[in-house]
């Protein structure tokens, strides 16, 4: 009896104490293409603020733009594309107008290099394709410009059926990379990763295909008057950060904002 | 395992804790209604009321709860109204989330026990001039302390093992709403199956030693002579 009751005062206990509270935070949330290169991005930024609590949370655009939209506590938002982040900002929910950080780039990615090295309407066509991975194009950048892709090489229709959406564009190479996919349209950034580092083979898709994955970035609503948000900005535009985007396949951004 | 991982560990634990003293409290007098009043009409709805998290698909909890609970949304406006945070992607968010998804865990075992003996016995109390709260606590709640334990265990053991819902209205946020079993979907996704391993292998023998020691805890009363 009283160990139970012990038990309970401790479960109490366990219950009141307080996530520790830190005079300067920062929780960003990112599009699931930067998983990689952005943890490395993030090394040199969290050196440089050792005393802040900095978190990374990862998604699809379209459902963090939905959970900023619904009081998520994010502070930047690192859109994969320029229409979440534009949107956001348009309705009131960011500090400032987007800002371009990087280009994506779509590839068609096989662990079986015979296969990676098809082109386009061979690859979806192949036997051995049985599952062809894509992000889901409701709320996915990289989903949508597949998509695009597919349908301008007139291919949908002989994709259609094979087709598995991930939840955002990691799960679907993980599809891939897992065997559960025999292939699929995903981002350069994830199949440069260490983490995959040579497997199989890929074949980049051309950016005439698609509209193009112009991702940009907003300091939202609630960090108007977080410092550590804004310099984190300034530190993805910093031209350390943008050479190790770049040796994750990213282009850069061009001519400052936009 | 990392920090984060630990952090993780943490944030579950805390958040099963708070859910099953939440739900004892709650569930405890709402199982004792029930159990008396099993016949009404009334009792057979809030029965069926019950057992929904039960049939739901934990995304349909989570939707509805992340329309109630946002910005937008009834509770979350009288929320902000009262100068309080919001309640979506925090942690007490996760708790209210996991209060209604786990509330058949907590309330039909107790239900079960009260129905069982403790109704009747504190009606024998009462005729010895017991009052109510008096025969509730040194009688119904003595019998039905395999109830008890059986209650406490699932909801815990529930809350721990929540994902859907907590997908819907967390977050991810890393020493909040960042939980063991969002965790591990991160692993698998960053494609670390190393770390993901090593929490979803501690999960799995957490939850068999825990649903074995409640068997085992059972067996024992039942075996042994009163």
């Amino acid at each position: 009896m009283r160990l139970a009751r012990r038990t309970a005062l401790g479960m109490l206990g366990a219950a009141l104490m307080p996530v520790h509270a830190q005079a300067r935070s920062l929780t960003i949330a990112a599009a699931s293409d930067l998983r990689f290169a952005l943890d490395e991005t993030m090394r040199a930024f969290r050196a440089m603020h050792a005393d802040a609590r900095i978190e990374v949370v990862y998604g699809s655009s379209g459902k963090l733009a939905t959970q900023i939209r619904h009081g998520a506590p994010f502070d930047v938002f690192l859109s994969a594309d320029r229409e979440f982040a534009d949107a956001l900002h348009r309705n009131g929910f960011a500090a400032g107008a987007p800002r371009l950080y990087a280009r994506g780039h779509l590839v068609a990615w096989s662990t079986d290099a015979s296969l990676g090295r098809l082109p386009l309407a061979d690859l979806v066509r192949d036997v051995r394709v049985r599952r062809f991975a894509i992000a889901n194009p409701e709320h996915a950048p990289y989903g949508r410009r597949a998509v695009e892709a597919l349908r301008s090489q007139g291919q949908w229709d002989a994709v259609q059926p094979k087709l598995v959406f991930g939840e955002n564009i990691a799960q679907a190479v993980q599809f891939v990379q897992t065997g559960a996919a025999q292939a699929g349209l995903v981002a350069l950034s994830l199949v440069l990763a260490p983490a995959l580092a040579g497997e199989g083979a890929y074949t980049g898709v051309p950016e005439a295909w698609h509209s193009p994955l112009e991702q940009s970035m907003v300091v939202t609503r609630r960090a108007m008057d977080n410092a550590l948000a804004h310099a984190f900005v300034a530190h993805l535009e910093s031209p350390a950060a943008r050479a190790t985007l770049a040796r994750f396949g990213f282009a850069p951004p061009g001519e400052g904002p936009r | 395992m990392s920090a984060g991982d630990w952090q993780a560990v943490g944030v579950t634990l805390r958040l099963a804790a708070t859910t099953t003293l939440v739900l004892l409290l709650l569930g405890t007098p709402l199982a004792w209604w029930l159990a008396r009043t099993q016949r009404s009409r009334a009792a057979t709805v809030v029965d069926s009321l019950v057992a929904l998290p039960l049939v739901l698909p934990p995304t349909v909890l989570g939707f509805y709860l992340l329309v109630l609970l946002g910005p937008q949304g009834a509770l979350g406006q009288a929320f902000a109204a009262l100068g309080l945070p919001p309640l979506v992607f925090s942690f007490w968010g996760l708790v209210a989330a996991s209060v209604a998804s786990s509330l058949p865990f907590m309330v039909q075992p107790l239900r079960d026990a009260f129905a069982g003996v403790g109704v009747r016995m504190t009606e024998v109390a009462a005729t010895l001039r017991a009052s109510p709260l008096d025969a509730f606590f040194s009688v119904a709640v003595p019998l039905s302390r395999r109830g008890f334990l059986s209650a406490l265990t699932l909801t815990f053991a529930h809350t721990v093992g929540e994902f859907g819902v907590v997908l819907m209205v967390g977050g991810n946020i890393p020493g909040a709403t960042r939980v063991l079993s969002i965790a591990i979907y991160d692993h698998a996704e960053a494609m670390n199956y190393a770390a993901a391993h090593a929490l979803a292998g501690g999960l799995l023998l957490a939850s068999f030693a825990a649903l074995l020691a409640l068997n085992l805890a059972h067996r024992r009363r039942t075996v042994a002579p009163a």
